[in-house]
C-alpha cells in the first residue's frame, strides 16, 4: 500500500505551493500515473480520501490521468507492440520505456482571491 | 461573488509543476547514491516475494565471498529482525530495519540505517528489501543496480504478472533451483517471461542450499564493481 505514501508526498508538495500562496484554496490536481508505475488507481483515490481531510487538499479534487506504456526501440524509434519481447525486431536492441512509468502532480489549480 | 465591497471574483490559477510526486525519495537516493559511489560501495537493492530466498542467498554469497570481501546489509521486514540476525551469522555487517506497515524500503530509512553502520569500509551492501513483487519497485534506494530474486516454486507465469518489478531489474536471480527435480516447472518459460517484461533479460540460477551457481553471481557482482 505504498499509494498512502504517494498520497503523503502528494500533499506535501501542494502545501508548499500553498505555503507560497497565502489564503489560495486548493480545488484541483492533475495527476498522470502510468501503467508501469506500479500504483493502482483506486487504491491512490481511497488513500487521497482519506489522507486529504485536515489538509490543504481537503476540498480538492483528484483528476487522475492513466498513461499506457508504450516501449520503443531508441535508435529506429519503432513502438514495440504490446506484449512482445522487449527488443526491436529491426535493430534487435533492447526498448525504452517511452511512456507508462510516470507518476507526476502535472497541475494544481487554486482559487486566489483577486482583490 | 462579494457583494459587499465590490472586490472580483475569486480567480482560478493554474499552477504547473511537472514533478515526479516521490522527488523527495528520489532526491535523497541520489545523495546516498553519491556516497556510495566515492566511497566505492557496490550497493545492491535485492528485491522479490516473502520467501523467495532473498537471505539465503546472501548467507551463501558471504559464505563464498568468506574473506575476499567485505559485505553489509540491511534487512527490511514488517517486523522482527530474524533476517538481519541470520546475515550476521554469515559473516555480514547487518542491520534490521522494521517498516512497521510500510510494504517497501525508502530512501529515508536506509540513509537513518546507515548512520548506524561502519558502511564506508565496505565492498558490498545489499540493501534487502521488504518480501513484495510490487511497492519496492518504485523506490529509488541510491543503488547501483537492482536484483530481483525468483523462486522456481513461484510460478514460470510471475514475471508477466509483476511487469512493473522486472522492468527495473538489472537481474533476475533464479532461487531454490535444486528443488527443480521434485517440480514441473519450466525454466525456459520462465526466461520467455523474462523477455516480455525486462528489456535487458539477465538471469542467474542459484540454489542458496547447494550452492549452485553461486560462483557465476559472484562474478557479476564482481563485474559490477570495477
Amino acid at each position: 500500500m505504498h499509494e498512502y505514501s504517494i498520497i503523503s508526498a502528494l500533499i506535501d508538495r501542494v502545501q508548499r505551493e500553498v505555503d507560497a500562496r497565502p489564503g489560495a484554496v486548493v480545488q484541483r490536481l492533475q495527476v498522470r500515473i502510468g501503467e508501469l508505475a506500479g500504483v493502482e488507481l483506486d487504491l491512490l483515490r481511497t488513500a487521497f480520501e482519506t489522507f486529504r481531510e485536515r489538509t490543504v487538499c481537503a476540498g480538492a479534487e483528484l483528476a487522475l490521468e492513466f498513461v499506457p506504456a508504450i516501449w520503443r526501440c531508441p535508435r529506429c524509434d519503432r513502438v514495440i507492440a504490446p506484449g512482445a519481447v522487449l527488443r526491436c525486431p529491426d535493430c534487435n536492441r533492447p526498448a525504452q520505456l517511452g511512456a507508462g512509468g510516470e507518476i507526476i502532480l502535472e497541475r494544481i489549480e487554486m482559487e486566489v482571491s483577486d482583490v | 461573488m462579494c457583494e459587499d465591497c465590490g472586490c472580483g471574483d475569486p480567480a482560478i490559477v493554474p499552477v504547473e509543476i511537472h514533478e515526479h510526486i516521490l522527488a523527495g525519495n528520489d532526491a535523497r537516493a541520489a545523495h546516498l547514491r553519491e556516497h556510495f559511489v566515492e566511497s566505492h560501495v557496490l550497493a545492491i537493492n535485492l528485491m522479490g516475494s516473502p520467501g523467495a530466498g532473498k537471505t539465503a542467498v546472501l548467507e551463501q554469497t558471504a559464505r563464498a565471498f568468506a574473506g575476499r570481501h567485505r559485505l553489509g546489509a540491511v534487512s527490511g521486514d514488517l517486523a522482527t529482525d530474524r533476517d538481519a540476525r541470520r546475515l550476521e551469522a554469515a559473516g555480514i555487517t547487518a542491520r534490521a530495519i522494521t517498516t512497521g506497515s510500510a510494504c517497501h524500503l525508502d530512501a529515508r530509512m536506509v540513509h537513518d540505517a546507515l548512520h548506524h553502520m561502519a558502511w564506508r569500509e565496505l565492498d558490498m551492501f545489499f540493501i534487502e528489501n521488504v518480501g513484495n513483487l510490487v511497492c519496492p519497485a518504485i523506490y529509488d534506494l541510491g543503488q547501483a543496480a537492482n536484483v530481483v530474486a525468483l523462486s522456481v516454486t513461484e510460478g514460470e507465469d510471475k514475471p508477466l504478472k509483476y511487469p512493473v518489478m522486472f522492468r527495473r531489474a538489472d537481474l533476475v536471480l533464479l532461487t531454490k533451483i535444486d528443488l527443480l527435480p521434485h517440480l514441473e516447472v519450466d525454466v525456459a518459460a520462465i526466461r520467455d517471461g523474462l523477455a516480455h517484461v525486462m528489456p535487458e533479460p539477465r538471469m542467474i540460477a542459484v540454489s542458496g542450499k547447494t550452492g549452485e551457481g553461486i560462483s557465476e553471481w559472484l562474478a557479476w557482482l564482481d563485474a559490477r564493481r570495477s
